[in-house]
């Protein structure tokens, strides 16, 4: 769990550009978040679990409004408490303690999802990342091919939001810093004509993974969500397979919509993975837990900052032990 | 699984209260099992916890004892102080930007990242324009890549004059020069975007509380996502806190979230939420109304003012007659503009098709414009009764003819026609599921 904190590399871009921060490491920020989540959640778990002390329909009802006040939908709440309740009904006397490390248990359950390597094996690879507006699809497409490129391999981006004014030079910025190449066309263009030569590119240029920005849609518009579908459809013409990935980005401040969200992206393209971004604030994204627990989807990677390497792989037991402390 | 959660408040509580029908009061029994639903609802919905727990109590306490009206099952004298009581807290009518001081008049929009404030500067810009007002627009966002770029590229869409920043500016320059020269070319006001930044950035919060004392605006909009969650509370409070909001915005109201994030902001911030966004075109920007936003909250459609609207309106003999013909699934054009003629005396016909619950969600793709529909009754005007009958005998030889009869064009017809085909498919599926003869029943009157 340790990756998540380990780096530190202080001349690394800023998403935002100049903005006046003095460079912290992933660690002090990361440990930032979680006192700030600890300091929230003392009304609620901190203490609850401070002092030992017997577990009554009280203590429930603290622990259960702990829980919900960190986005954790009812019907998980339940799932995880009524095993509990039943032992307390059942004579069994409970201490906190115990509660607490079954729940972390059950937690850590929920979100042990089987999830395939990461970047995915085909050559090359097109990764698709789509959601809702506003939840940070650009900026966490450029954090990925950071973090791609790092890694030795060779990305391209693909400019396929064509709607959203200025998205294009927002991706081309980000290929100029990064030093990534990116395909794309004038706004309003087809997105699937994007996507469409974006992969010939990637094919023609022996590039290893084509990173694909959409634009942003809410999941209940009808003619945007065919869209997808279409641009999907697309890059299977061009690559077999392909998008071999489809990455939901969430936004860690959703509350139960994010639920729909899965639904109804997940209804016009196969979900491989979940991005929660903007774990930083003080929204600690308790919904992926329920995400997890209802979908089964893995949860791929959280962006945890405002940074280009703020982008790391989920880790199950950082996540929960941020949520129980 | 998950419809399980979203089921219809009005009928869990219908169901909550099944034994109970009939009786002339709200007993504490009663309320106390109606009101769990209710918070459940609430929850499921993104109001935070807390703010829950306070509304649910003064509903407590309104409830109990109260008279059920004979015309209401308990369920619904429950629902009907739930909803009256969700209005007054989320303030019971709109309240108006103030415009007020010398010109021009600084507007500022703050929130987090991805919130929506470049957009919404945008559609406010236009939507001041209509008001015969003359809007500039101020792009302080210098983090974001390309985010002035945006907003001049929305402010050249619809034609709103637009800050041109020099390189290396920051954003405190940024705003008084641009209010410099708005004042300097007589706009009367300067909408300023900011950068998204997160509450608990004191850098950034710092920053946002410069500028506003750089231009004293008469208006500080927090500019929320309805898909917040339960964290809208520290949000908002840390920035009214910081900056001192004076209003809200609640954006990509569009979708299906229940948007209780407004009340949880409401109610930690007393400040009124003064627009919705409501699509991603620019014109998409509604002045707020408590009594929508609080039926969506409770996700039920406006259940009691259908009923009551019905009851004055409909003429009940029609509707148990379309009920039959759906029934039999012979839904013809006929039937259509009867119903156009009955909608008119109601009220929009989007409205009302809104109202019914579990409907709202399933029209977005047919299209209810208001013109269009004196339009449409003026095309089957236009037809033959066999035509209404049977709209399969419609070729193009005849649309060309009720396209000149109704001073409509063939494409209108088509139009109509398509609307036709879709309403019968969907009236058809609600009925496969039972909707209809939910909806048939609250017509009726139980």
């Amino acid at each position: 769990m340790f990756k998540w904190f380990k780096k530190e590399s202080p001349e690394s871009p800023d998403t935002e550009g100049n903005r006046p921060q003095q460079t912290k490491g992933l660690w002090s920020k990361f440990q930032k978040g979680l006192s700030r989540t600890r300091e929230r959640l003392k009304e609620g778990l901190g203490e609850l679990f401070v002092v030992e002390r017997i577990v009554d329909e009280a203590f429930f009802e603290e622990l259960e409004e702990a829980l919900i006040t960190a986005d954790i939908n009812i019907d998980t709440v339940r799932s995880l408490l009524n095993p509990l309740r039943l032992k307390v009904k059942d004579g069994q006397l409970l201490k906190s303690s115990e509660c607490k490390r079954y729940l972390r248990e059950e937690m850590l359950k929920m979100l042990s999802i089987p999830s395939p390597a990461f970047p995915p094996l085909a050559r090359p690879a097109a990764i698709f990342l789509v959601g809702v507006n506003g939840v940070g699809k650009t900026t966490t497409i450029a954090k990925l091919a950071y973090r791609l490129k790092s890694e030795g391999y060779k990305p391209l981006l693909v400019a396929a939001d064509t709607f959203r004014a200025a998205a294009i030079e927002q991706l081309e910025t980000w290929s100029r810093r990064l030093e990534v190449p990116i395909v794309k066309q004038t706004p309003g263009a087809d997105p699937s004509s994007v996507v469409f030569e974006g992969l010939k590119a990637a094919q023609k240029r022996g590039v290893d993974i084509a990173l694909v920005d959409t634009a942003g849609r809410l999941h209940t518009k009808y003619n945007l969500m065919e869209e997808l579908k279409k641009m999907a459809r697309v890059a299977g013409k061009v690559l077999e397979g392909a998008p071999h990935e489809n990455l939901l980005v969430i936004d860690a401040t959703t509350g139960q919509n994010a639920l729909r969200q899965v639904e109804l992206f997940g209804q016009a393209l196969p979900l491989t993975g979940l991005i929660i971004t903007k774990m930083d604030g003080t929204a600690k994204g308790g919904i992926t837990l329920t995400l997890a627990h209802l979908f089964k989807v893995p949860i791929r990677f959280v962006g945890l900052g405002e940074k280009i390497e703020d982008l790391d792989p989920f880790e199950a037991e950082a996540f929960v032990d941020a949520i129980l402390p | 699984m998950y419809c399980i959660l979203f089921e219809n408040l009005s009928e869990r509580l219908e169901d909550t209260f099944k034994r109970i029908r009939g009786r002339g009061k709200l007993t504490p029994k009663d309320v106390e099992r109606g009101l769990r639903e209710v918070r459940l609802a609430l929850l499921e919905a993104d109001v935070n916890f807390r703010v829950v727990k306070d509304f649910i109590n003064r509903v407590k306490e309104r409830a109990l004892g109260a008279e059920v009206m004979e015309s209401l099952t308990p369920a619904q004298q429950l629902i009907k102080i739930v909803h009256e009581e969700l209005i007054k807290t989320l303030g019971e009518k709109a309240v108006a930007l103030d415009l007020s001081g010398p010109k021009p008049i600084p507007i500022l929009l703050v929130g987090l990242q991805g919130s929506g404030k470049t957009t919404s500067a945008a559609k406010l810009a236009l939507f001041l324009r209509k008001k015969g007002r003359r809007p500039f627009l101020v792009p302080a966002d210098t983090y974001r890549p390309a985010a002035i770029d945006q907003l001049q590229t929305l402010a050249r869409q619809i034609n709103i004059p637009c800050y041109n920043p020099a390189q290396g500016e920051t954003p405190v320059e940024i705003v008084k020069k641009a209010l410099a020269e708005a004042k300097a070319q007589g706009y009367d006001v300067a909408i300023i975007d900011t950068a998204g930044r997160l509450h608990i950035d004191d850098q950034m919060m710092a920053e946002v509380e410069e500028i506003k004392k750089a231009v004293a605006p008469r208006e500080v909009l927090l500019v929320a996502d309805a898909m917040t969650g339960q964290d809208a509370v520290n949000i908002a409070k840390s920035f009214h806190e910081k900056v001192g909001l004076t209003g809200v915005i609640l954006t990509k109201v569009e979708g299906d979230a229940r948007g209780g994030a407004a009340l949880s902001i409401r109610a930690v911030t007393g400040c009124p939420i003064k627009f919705l966004g409501t699509g991603e075109k620019l014109n998409a920007l509604e002045v707020f109304h408590p009594d929508r936003l609080a039926s969506r909250i409770l996700g039920m459609g406006d259940v009691l003012s259908l009923i009551e609207k019905a009851q004055e309106a409909f003429d009940l003999k029609k509707a148990q007659e379309l009920h039959d013909k759906l029934k039999k699934e012979a839904f013809t054009l006929e039937d259509l503009r009867d119903q156009i003629r009955q909608m008119k005396r109601l009220g929009s016909l989007e409205q009302i098709l809104k109202m019914i619950p579990g409907l709202g969600n399933k029209l977005k793709d047919i299209p209810f414009d208001e013109r269009e529909i004196v339009k449409m009754e003026a095309i089957i005007n236009s037809m033959t009764p066999q035509e209404r009958r049977y709209p399969k005998i419609i070729n193009a030889s005849r649309k060309r003819r009720i396209a000149k009869g109704s001073g409509t064009s063939v494409q209108d017809v088509n139009r109509l026609l398509k609307s036709y085909e879709e309403m019968r498919r969907l009236f058809k599926r609600v009925r496969k599921k039972g909707g209809l003869q939910a909806l048939a029943r609250s017509l009726f009157g139980r």
